[in-house]
Protein backbone atom coordinates (compact mmCIF):
# COMPACT_ATOMS: atom_id res chain seq x y z
CA UNK A 1 0.00 0.00 0.00
CA UNK A 2 2.27 2.88 -1.12
CA UNK A 3 1.65 6.68 -0.98
CA UNK A 4 1.85 6.73 -4.71
CA UNK A 5 -1.58 4.40 -5.16
CA UNK A 6 -3.56 7.20 -3.11
CA UNK A 7 -3.21 10.04 -5.35
CA UNK A 8 -7.10 10.78 -6.60
CA UNK A 9 -6.53 11.06 -10.48
CA UNK A 10 -5.55 7.81 -10.57
CA UNK A 11 -7.96 6.53 -7.76
CA UNK A 12 -10.77 7.54 -9.81
CA UNK A 13 -9.39 6.31 -13.32
CA UNK A 14 -9.14 2.78 -11.50
CA UNK A 15 -12.63 2.97 -10.34
CA UNK A 16 -14.03 4.30 -13.54
CA UNK A 17 -11.56 1.86 -15.51
CA UNK A 18 -13.11 -1.66 -13.37
CA UNK A 19 -16.40 0.30 -13.63
CA UNK A 20 -16.64 0.35 -17.40
CA UNK A 21 -14.79 -3.43 -18.16
CA UNK A 22 -17.94 -4.70 -15.82
CA UNK A 23 -20.63 -3.02 -17.07
CA UNK A 24 -19.04 -4.32 -20.43
CA UNK A 25 -19.46 -7.46 -19.16
CA UNK A 26 -22.63 -7.46 -17.13
CA UNK A 27 -24.13 -5.97 -20.35
CA UNK A 28 -22.60 -8.75 -22.89
CA UNK A 29 -23.89 -11.39 -20.99
CA UNK A 30 -27.37 -10.09 -20.41
CA UNK A 31 -27.59 -9.13 -24.32
CA UNK A 32 -25.99 -12.03 -25.44
CA UNK A 33 -28.26 -14.51 -23.45
CA UNK A 34 -31.30 -12.65 -23.38
CA UNK A 35 -32.88 -14.79 -26.67
CA UNK A 36 -32.33 -17.79 -24.81
CA UNK A 37 -33.28 -16.88 -21.87
CA UNK A 38 -36.76 -15.96 -23.39
CA UNK A 39 -37.03 -19.66 -25.15
CA UNK A 40 -36.41 -21.16 -22.26
CA UNK A 41 -39.38 -19.25 -20.11
CA UNK A 42 -41.76 -19.34 -23.10
CA UNK A 43 -41.19 -23.27 -23.19
CA UNK A 44 -41.04 -23.93 -19.50
CA UNK A 45 -45.27 -22.21 -19.53
CA UNK A 46 -45.88 -24.08 -22.70
CA UNK A 47 -44.57 -27.05 -21.51
CA UNK A 48 -46.92 -26.20 -17.84
CA UNK A 49 -50.13 -25.56 -20.52
CA UNK A 50 -49.39 -28.97 -21.81
CA UNK A 51 -49.64 -31.11 -18.45
CA UNK A 52 -52.41 -29.27 -17.45
CA UNK A 53 -54.43 -30.71 -21.04
CA UNK A 54 -52.47 -34.29 -20.34
CA UNK A 55 -50.20 -34.26 -23.23
CA UNK A 56 -47.32 -33.92 -21.72
CA UNK A 57 -45.16 -36.85 -21.27
CA UNK A 58 -41.89 -36.89 -19.03
CA UNK A 59 -38.47 -36.44 -21.08
CA UNK A 60 -40.03 -34.83 -23.98
CA UNK A 61 -37.53 -32.43 -26.03
CA UNK A 62 -37.88 -28.96 -26.54
CA UNK A 63 -38.90 -29.51 -30.29
CA UNK A 64 -42.13 -31.87 -29.12
CA UNK A 65 -42.99 -29.40 -26.83
CA UNK A 66 -43.09 -26.70 -29.10
CA UNK A 67 -45.01 -28.81 -32.25
CA UNK A 68 -47.28 -30.34 -29.75
CA UNK A 69 -48.09 -26.87 -28.32
CA UNK A 70 -48.60 -25.91 -32.11
CA UNK A 71 -50.97 -28.16 -33.08
CA UNK A 72 -53.11 -29.24 -30.33
CA UNK A 73 -53.50 -26.06 -28.28
CA UNK A 74 -54.49 -22.40 -28.94
CA UNK A 75 -54.56 -18.94 -26.93
CA UNK A 76 -57.92 -17.37 -27.03
CA UNK A 77 -58.94 -13.97 -25.10
CA UNK A 78 -62.06 -13.77 -23.07
CA UNK A 79 -63.20 -10.38 -21.92
CA UNK A 80 -64.23 -11.99 -18.46
CA UNK A 81 -67.90 -9.37 -18.46
CA UNK A 82 -69.25 -10.89 -20.82
CA UNK A 83 -67.61 -14.38 -21.37
CA UNK A 84 -66.85 -13.79 -25.18
CA UNK A 85 -63.80 -13.67 -27.19
CA UNK A 86 -62.00 -10.59 -27.85
CA UNK A 87 -58.95 -10.08 -30.04
CA UNK A 88 -55.66 -9.71 -28.40
CA UNK A 89 -55.89 -6.07 -27.07
CA UNK A 90 -52.12 -6.09 -28.07
CA UNK A 91 -49.69 -8.50 -29.48
CA UNK A 92 -47.49 -10.62 -26.59
CA UNK A 93 -50.13 -9.64 -24.53
CA UNK A 94 -49.89 -10.16 -20.73
CA UNK A 95 -53.10 -10.76 -18.65
CA UNK A 96 -50.49 -10.23 -15.22
CA UNK A 97 -49.08 -6.99 -16.60
CA UNK A 98 -52.19 -5.83 -17.60
CA UNK A 99 -53.71 -6.04 -14.16
CA UNK A 100 -51.14 -3.61 -13.20
CA UNK A 101 -52.47 -1.22 -15.51
CA UNK A 102 -55.68 1.19 -14.26
CA UNK A 103 -57.59 1.07 -17.78
CA UNK A 104 -56.94 -2.94 -18.59
CA UNK A 105 -58.03 -3.94 -15.23
CA UNK A 106 -60.83 -3.38 -12.29
CA UNK A 107 -60.66 -4.27 -9.02
CA UNK A 108 -61.74 -7.29 -6.96
CA UNK A 109 -64.06 -6.70 -4.31
CA UNK A 110 -65.75 -9.28 -2.16
CA UNK A 111 -63.05 -12.20 -2.45
CA UNK A 112 -60.15 -13.04 -0.09
CA UNK A 113 -58.53 -14.45 -3.44
CA UNK A 114 -54.94 -12.24 -2.48
CA UNK A 115 -54.58 -9.96 -4.94
CA UNK A 116 -56.08 -5.98 -5.45
CA UNK A 117 -56.76 -5.72 -9.28
CA UNK A 118 -57.37 -8.36 -12.36
CA UNK A 119 -57.27 -7.34 -15.82
CA UNK A 120 -60.78 -7.43 -18.16
CA UNK A 121 -59.31 -9.13 -21.37
CA UNK A 122 -57.75 -13.23 -20.02
CA UNK A 123 -56.11 -15.53 -21.73
CA UNK A 124 -57.65 -19.30 -22.32
CA UNK A 125 -55.93 -22.24 -23.83
CA UNK A 126 -58.04 -24.43 -25.93
CA UNK A 127 -57.26 -27.46 -26.62
CA UNK A 128 -58.08 -29.22 -29.70
CA UNK A 129 -57.85 -33.28 -30.71
CA UNK A 130 -56.86 -33.98 -34.77
CA UNK A 131 -61.15 -33.19 -35.81
CA UNK A 132 -60.69 -29.78 -34.55
CA UNK A 133 -63.14 -30.38 -31.64
CA UNK A 134 -62.23 -28.67 -28.43
CA UNK A 135 -61.41 -31.57 -25.75
CA UNK A 136 -60.24 -29.26 -22.79
CA UNK A 137 -60.33 -25.91 -21.67
CA UNK A 138 -57.61 -24.45 -19.44
CA UNK A 139 -57.79 -21.52 -17.17
CA UNK A 140 -54.97 -19.44 -15.52
CA UNK A 141 -55.43 -18.94 -12.09
CA UNK A 142 -53.74 -17.69 -9.09
CA UNK A 143 -54.26 -16.46 -5.63
CA UNK A 144 -52.27 -16.01 -2.35
CA UNK A 145 -51.12 -19.05 -0.87
CA UNK A 146 -50.14 -19.21 2.93
CA UNK A 147 -46.56 -17.02 2.04
CA UNK A 148 -47.56 -15.49 -1.92
CA UNK A 149 -49.56 -16.00 -4.94
CA UNK A 150 -49.46 -19.49 -6.43
CA UNK A 151 -50.22 -19.19 -10.63
CA UNK A 152 -51.34 -22.43 -11.78
CA UNK A 153 -53.72 -23.58 -14.95
CA UNK A 154 -57.02 -25.50 -14.20
CA UNK A 155 -57.58 -27.57 -17.03
CA UNK A 156 -61.66 -28.47 -17.58
CA UNK A 157 -63.42 -30.71 -19.94
CA UNK A 158 -65.27 -29.30 -22.92
CA UNK A 159 -68.41 -29.43 -20.51
CA UNK A 160 -67.08 -26.64 -19.05
CA UNK A 161 -68.11 -28.24 -15.32
CA UNK A 162 -65.30 -31.21 -14.74
CA UNK A 163 -61.91 -30.85 -13.54
CA UNK A 164 -59.25 -32.58 -15.32
CA UNK A 165 -56.43 -31.26 -13.59
CA UNK A 166 -54.84 -27.98 -11.51
CA UNK A 167 -51.07 -27.51 -12.45
CA UNK A 168 -49.40 -25.10 -10.09
CA UNK A 169 -46.15 -23.64 -11.89
CA UNK A 170 -45.43 -21.15 -9.43
CA UNK A 171 -45.67 -21.02 -5.84
CA UNK A 172 -43.94 -20.34 -2.66
CA UNK A 173 -45.19 -22.72 -0.33
CA UNK A 174 -43.39 -24.39 2.31
CA UNK A 175 -41.98 -27.76 1.17
CA UNK A 176 -43.59 -30.97 2.36
CA UNK A 177 -46.66 -29.26 3.42
CA UNK A 178 -48.19 -26.31 1.18
CA UNK A 179 -45.47 -27.19 -1.34
CA UNK A 180 -47.29 -30.16 -1.70
CA UNK A 181 -49.99 -28.54 -4.59
CA UNK A 182 -47.31 -29.61 -6.67
CA UNK A 183 -47.47 -33.69 -5.75
CA UNK A 184 -48.39 -35.09 -8.40
CA UNK A 185 -50.55 -37.98 -6.08
CA UNK A 186 -52.77 -34.65 -4.66
CA UNK A 187 -52.87 -33.31 -8.67
CA UNK A 188 -54.60 -36.69 -9.57
CA UNK A 189 -57.55 -36.71 -7.00
CA UNK A 190 -59.09 -33.04 -9.12
CA UNK A 191 -59.54 -35.32 -12.46
CA UNK A 192 -63.21 -35.47 -12.45
CA UNK A 193 -64.26 -32.69 -9.65
CA UNK A 194 -67.19 -30.68 -10.45
CA UNK A 195 -67.20 -27.21 -9.88
CA UNK A 196 -71.12 -26.22 -10.22
CA UNK A 197 -74.28 -27.70 -9.14
CA UNK A 198 -77.23 -25.82 -11.37
CA UNK A 199 -75.89 -22.64 -11.65
CA UNK A 200 -74.11 -22.13 -8.28
CA UNK A 201 -70.42 -23.29 -7.39
CA UNK A 202 -70.51 -25.63 -5.43
CA UNK A 203 -67.13 -26.60 -5.22
CA UNK A 204 -65.11 -26.96 -1.83
CA UNK A 205 -61.73 -27.94 -0.27
CA UNK A 206 -62.17 -29.86 2.63
CA UNK A 207 -60.35 -32.24 5.57
CA UNK A 208 -60.96 -35.83 4.89
CA UNK A 209 -62.74 -35.57 1.41
CA UNK A 210 -64.90 -37.93 0.69
CA UNK A 211 -62.98 -38.91 -2.52
CA UNK A 212 -66.21 -40.45 -4.30
CA UNK A 213 -67.94 -36.81 -3.50
CA UNK A 214 -67.68 -34.97 -6.57
CA UNK A 215 -67.88 -31.41 -5.16
CA UNK A 216 -64.89 -31.76 -2.46
CA UNK A 217 -61.28 -32.64 -2.88
CA UNK A 218 -59.14 -33.13 0.20
CA UNK A 219 -57.23 -30.44 1.53
CA UNK A 220 -53.34 -31.02 2.23
CA UNK A 221 -52.72 -32.00 5.56
CA UNK A 222 -50.72 -29.79 7.62
CA UNK A 223 -51.16 -26.51 5.20
CA UNK A 224 -54.77 -25.46 6.44
CA UNK A 225 -53.80 -22.02 4.94
CA UNK A 226 -52.46 -22.92 1.71
CA UNK A 227 -55.61 -25.31 1.53
CA UNK A 228 -57.59 -22.14 1.98
CA UNK A 229 -55.82 -20.28 -0.84
CA UNK A 230 -56.18 -23.37 -3.19
CA UNK A 231 -60.02 -22.99 -2.56
CA UNK A 232 -60.37 -18.95 -2.50
CA UNK A 233 -58.59 -19.28 -6.20
CA UNK A 234 -60.85 -21.58 -7.26
CA UNK A 235 -64.06 -20.19 -6.13
CA UNK A 236 -62.94 -17.05 -7.81
CA UNK A 237 -61.45 -17.98 -11.22
CA UNK A 238 -64.73 -19.96 -11.74
CA UNK A 239 -67.16 -17.93 -9.94
CA UNK A 240 -68.83 -14.17 -11.66
CA UNK A 241 -66.12 -12.49 -11.36
CA UNK A 242 -63.67 -14.33 -12.90
CA UNK A 243 -64.48 -17.13 -15.80
CA UNK A 244 -67.93 -17.80 -14.53
CA UNK A 245 -69.94 -15.60 -17.83
CA UNK A 246 -67.43 -17.72 -19.66
CA UNK A 247 -68.03 -20.56 -18.93
CA UNK A 248 -71.91 -20.63 -18.67
CA UNK A 249 -71.45 -19.07 -22.31
CA UNK A 250 -69.56 -21.79 -23.25
CA UNK A 251 -67.78 -19.53 -26.09
CA UNK A 252 -65.36 -22.69 -27.04
CA UNK A 253 -67.99 -24.02 -28.32
CA UNK A 254 -68.97 -21.69 -31.86
CA UNK B 1 6.54 -19.38 -9.14
CA UNK B 2 4.70 -21.04 -6.14
CA UNK B 3 5.72 -24.78 -5.95
CA UNK B 4 3.04 -27.61 -6.44
CA UNK B 5 2.85 -28.02 -2.68
CA UNK B 6 1.63 -25.33 -1.46
CA UNK B 7 -0.62 -25.07 -4.90
CA UNK B 8 -2.05 -28.54 -2.96
CA UNK B 9 -2.18 -26.31 0.03
CA UNK B 10 -4.23 -23.96 -1.37
CA UNK B 11 -6.20 -26.30 -3.45
CA UNK B 12 -7.23 -28.79 -1.00
CA UNK B 13 -6.45 -27.29 2.39
CA UNK B 14 -10.38 -25.25 2.26
CA UNK B 15 -11.73 -28.61 2.29
CA UNK B 16 -10.99 -30.18 5.98
CA UNK B 17 -7.66 -28.38 7.24
CA UNK B 18 -9.70 -24.40 6.89
CA UNK B 19 -12.94 -24.94 5.69
CA UNK B 20 -14.81 -21.63 5.14
CA UNK B 21 -17.85 -23.01 6.50
CA UNK B 22 -16.76 -25.47 9.51
CA UNK B 23 -13.61 -23.53 10.58
CA UNK B 24 -14.08 -19.93 9.41
CA UNK B 25 -18.16 -20.15 9.99
CA UNK B 26 -18.63 -18.00 6.69
CA UNK B 27 -21.33 -18.12 4.10
CA UNK B 28 -24.04 -19.96 6.64
CA UNK B 29 -27.17 -18.28 5.25
CA UNK B 30 -27.06 -19.36 1.58
CA UNK B 31 -25.96 -23.07 3.33
CA UNK B 32 -29.11 -23.06 5.16
CA UNK B 33 -31.61 -21.82 2.66
CA UNK B 34 -30.55 -23.74 -0.40
CA UNK B 35 -30.06 -27.25 0.59
CA UNK B 36 -33.23 -28.99 0.93
CA UNK B 37 -32.39 -30.76 -2.28
CA UNK B 38 -29.03 -32.28 -3.45
CA UNK B 39 -29.97 -30.45 -6.96
CA UNK B 40 -29.76 -27.27 -6.29
CA UNK B 41 -27.25 -27.68 -3.46
CA UNK B 42 -24.40 -29.01 -6.39
CA UNK B 43 -25.43 -26.32 -8.64
CA UNK B 44 -24.97 -23.55 -5.87
CA UNK B 45 -21.75 -24.94 -5.04
CA UNK B 46 -20.94 -24.88 -9.22
CA UNK B 47 -21.89 -21.36 -9.06
CA UNK B 48 -19.74 -20.05 -5.51
CA UNK B 49 -16.78 -21.65 -6.89
CA UNK B 50 -16.61 -20.27 -10.27
CA UNK B 51 -17.52 -16.92 -8.44
CA UNK B 52 -14.74 -16.81 -5.91
CA UNK B 53 -11.99 -18.54 -8.16
CA UNK B 54 -12.37 -15.87 -10.76
CA UNK B 55 -13.36 -12.96 -8.41
CA UNK B 56 -9.84 -13.96 -7.34
CA UNK B 57 -8.07 -13.80 -10.15
CA UNK B 58 -9.17 -11.03 -11.63
CA UNK B 59 -8.33 -9.19 -7.83
CA UNK B 60 -5.14 -10.42 -7.79
CA UNK B 61 -4.46 -9.39 -11.50
CA UNK B 62 -5.11 -6.04 -10.53
CA UNK B 63 -3.94 -6.22 -6.70
CA UNK B 64 -0.89 -3.57 -7.05
CA UNK B 65 -3.40 -1.19 -9.19
CA UNK B 66 -5.64 -0.99 -6.71
CA UNK B 67 -6.05 2.12 -4.70
CA UNK B 68 -6.62 0.94 -0.94
CA UNK B 69 -8.97 3.71 -0.05
CA UNK B 70 -11.58 1.98 -2.38
CA UNK B 71 -10.85 -1.62 -2.60
CA UNK B 72 -13.74 -2.90 -0.75
CA UNK B 73 -15.79 -1.00 -3.42
CA UNK B 74 -13.50 -2.45 -6.17
CA UNK B 75 -13.99 -5.81 -4.87
CA UNK B 76 -17.35 -6.01 -4.48
CA UNK B 77 -17.76 -4.18 -8.40
CA UNK B 78 -15.88 -7.43 -9.48
CA UNK B 79 -17.94 -9.45 -7.47
CA UNK B 80 -21.12 -8.46 -8.42
CA UNK B 81 -20.30 -8.04 -12.07
CA UNK B 82 -19.34 -11.72 -11.99
CA UNK B 83 -22.41 -12.79 -10.29
CA UNK B 84 -24.64 -11.16 -12.54
CA UNK B 85 -22.92 -13.09 -15.38
CA UNK B 86 -23.24 -16.14 -13.06
CA UNK B 87 -26.85 -15.34 -13.05
CA UNK B 88 -27.76 -14.81 -16.25
CA UNK B 89 -25.84 -18.02 -17.68
CA UNK B 90 -28.25 -19.78 -15.03
CA UNK B 91 -31.17 -18.47 -16.62
CA UNK B 92 -30.25 -19.68 -20.06
CA UNK B 93 -28.86 -22.62 -19.45
CA UNK B 94 -30.43 -24.48 -16.28
CA UNK B 95 -33.96 -22.50 -16.33
CA UNK B 96 -35.93 -24.71 -13.84
CA UNK B 97 -32.73 -24.89 -11.72
CA UNK B 98 -32.48 -21.15 -11.86
CA UNK B 99 -35.91 -20.85 -10.75
CA UNK B 100 -35.32 -23.09 -7.69
CA UNK B 101 -32.36 -21.02 -6.28
CA UNK B 102 -34.10 -17.92 -7.14
CA UNK B 103 -32.78 -14.93 -5.07
CA UNK B 104 -30.11 -16.92 -3.55
CA UNK B 105 -27.79 -16.67 -6.90
CA UNK B 106 -28.08 -12.88 -6.03
CA UNK B 107 -26.79 -13.21 -3.20
CA UNK B 108 -23.35 -14.65 -3.61
CA UNK B 109 -22.73 -11.26 -3.34
CA UNK B 110 -23.00 -10.62 0.13
CA UNK B 111 -21.58 -14.08 0.47
CA UNK B 112 -18.87 -13.81 3.25
CA UNK B 113 -16.56 -16.36 1.55
CA UNK B 114 -15.93 -14.42 -1.31
CA UNK B 115 -15.51 -11.32 0.25
CA UNK B 116 -13.05 -12.66 2.57
CA UNK B 117 -10.70 -14.42 0.75
CA UNK B 118 -10.92 -11.52 -1.66
CA UNK B 119 -9.61 -9.38 1.08
CA UNK B 120 -7.73 -11.75 3.07
CA UNK B 121 -5.92 -13.72 0.18
CA UNK B 122 -6.41 -12.34 -3.48
CA UNK B 123 -5.17 -8.86 -2.89
CA UNK B 124 -1.43 -9.94 -1.68
CA UNK B 125 -0.80 -13.16 -4.05
CA UNK B 126 0.29 -13.84 -7.34
CA UNK B 127 -2.76 -14.94 -9.68
CA UNK B 128 -2.22 -18.32 -9.90
CA UNK B 129 -2.53 -18.92 -6.35
CA UNK B 130 -5.41 -16.75 -6.04
CA UNK B 131 -7.66 -18.63 -8.51
CA UNK B 132 -6.16 -22.14 -7.04
CA UNK B 133 -7.51 -20.36 -3.37
CA UNK B 134 -10.80 -19.83 -4.78
CA UNK B 135 -11.07 -23.02 -6.16
CA UNK B 136 -9.95 -24.53 -2.85
CA UNK B 137 -12.53 -22.38 -0.71
CA UNK B 138 -15.35 -23.48 -2.90
CA UNK B 139 -14.68 -26.86 -2.63
CA UNK B 140 -14.73 -26.87 0.91
CA UNK B 141 -18.22 -24.98 0.55
CA UNK B 142 -19.22 -27.52 -1.24
CA UNK B 143 -18.01 -30.42 0.11
CA UNK B 144 -20.40 -28.65 3.46
CA UNK B 145 -23.32 -28.71 0.64
CA UNK B 146 -23.22 -31.50 -0.81
CA UNK B 147 -23.13 -33.74 2.65
CA UNK B 148 -26.21 -31.61 4.39
CA UNK B 149 -28.06 -31.80 1.07
CA UNK B 150 -27.44 -35.30 0.72
CA UNK B 151 -28.72 -35.45 4.44
CA UNK B 152 -31.68 -33.66 4.27
CA UNK B 153 -33.19 -34.57 0.84
CA UNK B 154 -32.48 -38.51 1.59
CA UNK B 155 -34.55 -38.24 4.98
CA UNK B 156 -36.90 -35.45 4.07
CA UNK B 157 -37.92 -36.29 1.02
CA UNK B 158 -36.70 -39.61 0.32
CA UNK B 159 -34.73 -39.49 -2.42
CA UNK B 160 -31.27 -38.35 -3.80
CA UNK B 161 -31.26 -36.08 -6.85
CA UNK B 162 -34.91 -37.12 -7.17
CA UNK B 163 -34.47 -40.49 -7.50
CA UNK B 164 -36.83 -42.39 -4.97
CA UNK B 165 -34.34 -44.39 -2.30
CA UNK B 166 -37.03 -44.70 0.84
CA UNK B 167 -40.58 -44.32 -0.55
CA UNK B 168 -42.43 -42.38 1.33
CA UNK B 169 -46.07 -42.82 2.86
CA UNK B 170 -47.76 -40.24 0.43
CA UNK B 171 -46.36 -41.97 -2.38
CA UNK B 172 -47.63 -45.82 -0.98
CA UNK B 173 -44.26 -46.52 0.44
CA UNK B 174 -43.18 -46.71 4.04
CA UNK B 175 -40.97 -43.99 5.01
CA UNK B 176 -42.19 -41.07 6.90
CA UNK B 177 -40.51 -38.09 5.66
CA UNK B 178 -38.91 -35.66 8.21
CA UNK B 179 -40.46 -32.37 8.38
CA UNK B 180 -38.06 -30.77 10.12
CA UNK B 181 -35.20 -32.00 7.73
CA UNK B 182 -37.26 -30.11 4.89
CA UNK B 183 -37.19 -26.69 6.88
CA UNK B 184 -34.00 -24.73 5.71
CA UNK B 185 -33.05 -23.76 9.84
CA UNK B 186 -32.66 -27.84 10.51
CA UNK B 187 -29.34 -27.09 8.57
CA UNK B 188 -28.20 -25.58 11.76
CA UNK B 189 -27.92 -28.74 13.59
CA UNK B 190 -26.39 -30.88 10.85
CA UNK B 191 -23.88 -27.52 10.52
CA UNK B 192 -23.15 -27.95 13.86
CA UNK B 193 -23.05 -31.60 13.66
CA UNK B 194 -20.24 -31.61 11.32
CA UNK B 195 -18.46 -28.57 12.74
CA UNK B 196 -18.59 -31.43 15.99
CA UNK B 197 -16.92 -33.95 13.49
CA UNK B 198 -14.00 -32.01 12.02
CA UNK B 199 -12.97 -30.64 15.10
CA UNK B 200 -12.94 -34.33 16.56
CA UNK B 201 -10.61 -35.60 13.54
CA UNK B 202 -8.97 -32.66 13.59
CA UNK B 203 -8.32 -31.76 16.85
CA UNK B 204 -6.33 -28.29 16.36
CA UNK B 205 -9.08 -26.87 14.69
CA UNK B 206 -10.53 -26.61 18.79
CA UNK B 207 -10.13 -22.66 19.74
CA UNK B 208 -8.39 -22.71 23.15
CA UNK B 209 -10.56 -22.39 26.73
CA UNK B 210 -10.74 -18.64 27.47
Amino acid sequence: MSAKKESLGKTVGIVVAVCLVCSIVVSGAAVGLRSLQQTNAALDKKSNILTAAGLYEQGMSNSAIESTFEGQIAERFVDLETGQFVDAPSANYDMYKAAKVDDLSIKVEGSNVGFQRRAKVASVYLVSNDAGEVTRVILPVHGSGLWDLMYGFLALDADGATVRELIYYQQKETPGLGGEVQNPAWQAKWDGKKLFEGSDVAFRVVKNANPSNPYTIDALSGATLTSNGVENTILYWVGEQGFGPFLKTQAWRS
Amino acid sequence: MADTKEMKKALFGPILDNNPIALQVLGICSALAITTKLETALVMSLALTAVVAFSNLFISLIRNQIPSSVRIIIQMTIIASLVIVVDQILKAYSYEISKQLSVFVGLIITNCIVMGRAEAYAMKSPPLMSFLDGIGNGLGYSFILIVIGTIKELFGFGTILGFEILPLIQNGGWYQGNGLLILPFSSFFLIGGMIWFIRTIRPAQVEPKE
